[in-house]
């Protein structure tokens, strides 16, 4: 726990990727050499990679530590709450002095001490908490309450923790990379064999026997935001990309190895279990086989339809529906069934073909669809599988034309991929035109709203107003009488000037507060940007807003002419134009 | 009739027709210490403690000043007024004022751990206590000062293997000069930004021993940096006037760096947390060495520290004051409060 706690002070002090970058190569190097400290080594990996264990302790138990441990009152503990913005930290600094306790490596404090916790009674686990935090020396506390919160993040990116570990391993970063899929999923207890694995420099047997059944890192895409007028000189011509439709569902990779297939999401979570739909789709795929594509909620036609028909396509809240059930009723089955619509091909007969250009992996794409439609049709069997239509067009203004009708098409604009380039790793690229794959998303729908109650934020932005509630007016501003209704919150989109600025108003201008919420007298607007719409029986509103962001600060604006409820649901109606 | 009242132009004495720490011109203005929130332009005559003078006449410029010893009473209409060491900075006095056996202390801002640079506070007893609550929550804890700069002469020690510069900001008045007189002073040459220098050249004339520091036109060779600890007001971060020293580590000493938010925020690589106000044992120790059984608390966690107090059985109030923070601690000094 020294080795660890000390290793979190030092990611989360350092502000250059670099100096991260050697803490975790020196951190990971000294595991290494001595096996008795891989199993806690694999602990970190998983933490740092973003893995989250079950929560061990509930969030209700930690505040009654913070209350009982320092003896301050509740409403002390919450102002505290506020100041700090997050709990492990808040609960570090409040209670007194730690001790200086038996040292436990991280691997048994995670497992004979933290995971065990659940299975105890509440007034047991609530002892052994107390005692726990009152052992430790101060300057553990913070990663101990982190290990139980769970947001043990510290500015780290798992491409970094990749970097880090292909470093010490002395392997390349795609292996690596593909070594760490699935690592951080939630319920894991990763173990010393596990560490073994990912820093041995020739794979033996049987750690290929557990790679088998891993896909390959996502290639992840760009945003495309400049102008129209930029294209052609920054992109060079349509025809040197392949251009497809950016389907709003979730991202997902098919995996057939031998008779076994896997669904895994692009939070690297295994998801096959909760979609039980593709499995006659995996049966009719040969083995050695990886589609990278889009999960969606698609209800087949009744007749004939080709393999790039999105004929049934529905509404990304349809989606929702299904995302996190572990268990899948046949009514859902029935009522809201999934199909993958494929990309691309990363695997072939066995063989990674991820070097291969974008224009042949779309060409071996189309031919292995089209083989795996021609026999299910034989067999009269109907498949959850799509292949995504290209669109074609001669230019960029075509184009830009064509992707106005991405939103009444339930699509969020198109996707540029550069013909020639391979399928890369994350979220990197070459140039603007060769190895990039571009998301050239339609702008977001918005409006001009009121901002009504602020909080705090956390992290970076603790202690800081930087989360508001947004309303538009029930009613025109000739209604005799109106009231301001919240129908979204955002945090996102503000400039660090920006923010210090709203947090001196929200302050000034704090009529109420309700716990950690303010209620502000309403004199700022802003164009609260959305990705989409979808009435909702939840929100008072009656509208639920996807990925809201402030766009702009109307400061021009008065708040009487803000938008109206009827302007947001106007929106709704437009979607299926 | 209380001896103390808040005004719209500050705390104000009736009975001796004086101010304490007016933020509005006023005939006389007595002063707790020399920071810009406390002691402010356009009064009359200011009255404060002789090692607080220099500092006034350097910020203030040619103002009337009567000066006066710790301890030493001064009567004005049959009110005692009298200056006692706060520890906050050098010369920064907690103001005693009695009259008719009734005794109130107004005490500016203070710190109890001694620094080695000012006199140590001295717990004054009395009626009514005005306290500062710049840092009146529980999580505001500080650790001993030889922690703290041990943790310094580490980070500079790192710096100077890796060979960079080792940049600290620290308020110009007292936290500068107390940072000098306990970081070590033999492992690289020390450069002041010039409004530190100025201040130390006043500590030095007050007798306050301090290493040889620079000002960073006095460095010819500019392969000295790489070893130097450079001082310098928060206020000079992200100024060209940074350029000069290449590569660098950069870190905060103030009280806000007990929250990683608040260092995170600014993006700077270290925070230390070095306060020259007290932290909240230190509040409630002060205030019950005080024996008062009246507190009226200004600045920063005010509501939470007289609610606690309340809560305790003594009668403790807020005072609407324009000193320091505004009414929340959180900011992280982003506002040039002297924290």
């Amino acid at each position: 726990m020294k080795a660890f706690a000390a290793l979190y002070r030092r990611l989360d002090s350092a502000t250059s990727t670099r100096a991260k970058q050697a803490a975790m190569v020196a951190f990971f190097a000294a595991a290494k050499a001595d096996p008795a400290q891989w199993a806690s080594a694999a602990w970190a990996v998983y933490f740092l990679a973003g893995g989250k264990p079950r929560q061990t302790a509930p969030t209700r138990l930690l505040w009654r530590l913070a209350v009982e441990g320092s003896g301050y009152p509740d409403w002390l503990c919450s102002e505290c709450y506020g100041a700090v913005g997050d709990l492990a930290e808040m609960l570090s600094l409040i209670l007194p002095e730690g001790g200086a306790g038996e040292e436990f490596s991280l691997d048994q404090w995670m497992r004979e001490r933290l995971l065990p916790l659940p299975s105890l009674g509440e007034e047991e686990r609530y002892a052994r908490l107390r005692r726990w935090a009152e052992e430790l020396p101060s300057d553990e506390r913070l990663a101990f309450f982190k290990l139980i919160t769970g947001e043990l993040r510290v500015g780290v990116s798992r491409l970094q923790v990749v970097k880090a570990l292909a470093e010490v391993a002395g392997v390349d970063e795609g292996r690596m990379a593909q070594r760490l899929i699935g690592y951080s999923q939630a319920r894991r207890i990763p173990t010393a064999a596990d560490f073994e694995a990912l820093i041995g420099e020739v794979l033996h047997a049987e750690a290929q026997a557990l790679d088998s059944g891993k896909p390959y890192p996502f290639y992840l895409a760009q945003s495309w935001s400049r102008p129209l007028a930029d294209m052609l000189p920054a992109l060079g011509p349509p025809s040197d990309w392949i251009v497809e439709w950016k389907f709003d569902g979730i991202r997902a990779e098919l995996l057939k190895r031998g008779d076994d297939w896997r669904l895994w999401s692009r939070g690297e979570e295994l998801i096959s279990d909760a979609y039980p739909d593709l499995e006659p789709l995996a049966r009719a795929l040969p083995s050695g086989v990886a589609l990278d594509g889009e999960l969606v909620v698609l209800i087949p036609p009744t007749g004939e339809y080709s393999a790039d028909s999105l004929d049934g396509l529905a509404l990304f809240a349809s989606l929702q529906q299904r995302l996190g059930r572990k268990v899948v009723s046949e009514k859902t089955l029935r009522e809201l069934p999934v199909a993958f619509i494929a990309y691309d091909l990363l695997e072939i007969d066995g063989r990674d073909i991820r070097a291969e250009p974008q224009h042949e992996r779309r060409a071996a794409l189309e031919r292995l669809v089209d083989r795996v439609f021609a026999e299910a049709k034989e067999r009269g069997a109907r498949l959850p599988l799509r292949i995504s239509p290209t669109v074609a067009a001669e230019t960029w203004e075509e184009l830009a034309t064509k992707r106005e009708q991405a939103r009444a098409l339930l699509r969020e604009g198109l996707m540029l991929k550069a013909r020639e380039g391979a399928y890369g790793i994350g979220r990197r690229k070459g140039d603007d035109r060769t190895n990039v794959w571009w998301k050239w998303k339609l702008d977001p729908m918005s409006v001009d709203a009121v901002v009504i109650y602020a909080e705090r934020g956390h992290g970076r932005r603790s202690g800081v107003f930087t989360d508001y509630t947004f309303a538009v007016w029930s009613a025109g501003e000739e209604a005799p009488a109106r009231e301001l209704v919240p129908f979204a919150k955002a945090y996102s989109g503000l400039t660090d000037a920006e923010i210090r600025e709203m947090d001196a108003i929200v302050r000034r201008t704090t009529v109420e507060t309700f716990g950690p919420v303010r209620s502000v007298a309403p004199t700022q607007v802003f164009e609260l940007g959305f990705e989409g719409i979808a009435p909702s029986r939840r929100h008072r509103s009656g509208v639920a807003v996807r990925f809201p962001r402030m766009l702009r600060w109307r400061r021009d604006k008065p708040v009487a002419e803000a938008d109206t409820l009827d302007a947001l649901k106007a929106l709704l109606a437009g979607k299926g134009e | 009739m209380d001896l103390i009242v808040a005004t719209d132009r500050g705390l104000y004495c009736p009975a001796g027709d004086f101010h304490i720490d007016p933020w509005r011109p006023v005939p006389r203005a007595v002063i707790t210490h020399a920071h810009s929130d406390h002691a402010r332009f356009g009064s009359d005559v200011y009255v404060c403690h002789r090692d607080t003078a220099p500092i006034l006449l350097k910020r203030l410029g040619d103002v009337a000043i009567e000066t006066a010893a710790y301890g030493e009473i001064l009567t004005r209409n049959g009110v005692e007024l009298s200056l006692h060491p706060a520890g906050h900075v050098l010369g920064s006095a907690q103001i005693r004022v009695s009259a008719k056996g009734e005794t109130w202390v107004a005490s500016g801002d203070y710190k109890l751990e001694s620094d080695g640079v000012s006199p140590a506070f001295e717990p004054i007893r009395c009626h009514v206590f005005i306290t500062e609550s710049t840092f009146g929550l529980p999580i505001y804890r500080w650790r001993a000062q030889a922690e703290i700069f041990a943790a310094i002469d580490l980070w500079r020690r790192e710096n100077i293997a890796a060979g960079r510069a080792s940049l600290l900001f620290a308020y110009a008045l007292g936290k500068a000069q107390r940072v000098l007189a306990h970081v070590d002073p033999a492992l690289g040459p020390i450069v002041c930004h010039g409004a530190v220098e100025a201040i130390n050249a006043l500590y030095r004339e007050a007798g306050v021993a301090l290493p040889p520091t620079r000002l960073a036109t006095e460095i010819a060779d500019k392969r000295e940096y790489s070893r130097a600890l450079i001082l310098a007001p928060p206020s000079a971060a992200a100024s060209p006037w940074l350029r000069r020293f290449g590569d660098y580590s950069d870190a905060l000493a103030s009280g806000w760096m007990q929250v990683r938010g608040n260092r995170r925020r600014r993006s700077l690589d270290r925070g230390f947390a070095l306060s020259d106000h007290a932290d909240w044992p230190g509040l409630v120790g002060a205030i019950e060495a005080t024996g008062a059984e009246r507190i009226l608390a200004t600045h920063g966690s005010a509501g939470a520290l007289t609610r606690y107090l309340r809560e305790k059985g003594l009668d403790a109030r807020t005072l609407e004051t324009a000193y320091g923070d505004d009414e929340d601690t959180s900011d992280g000094g982003a506002r040039e409060s002297e924290a």
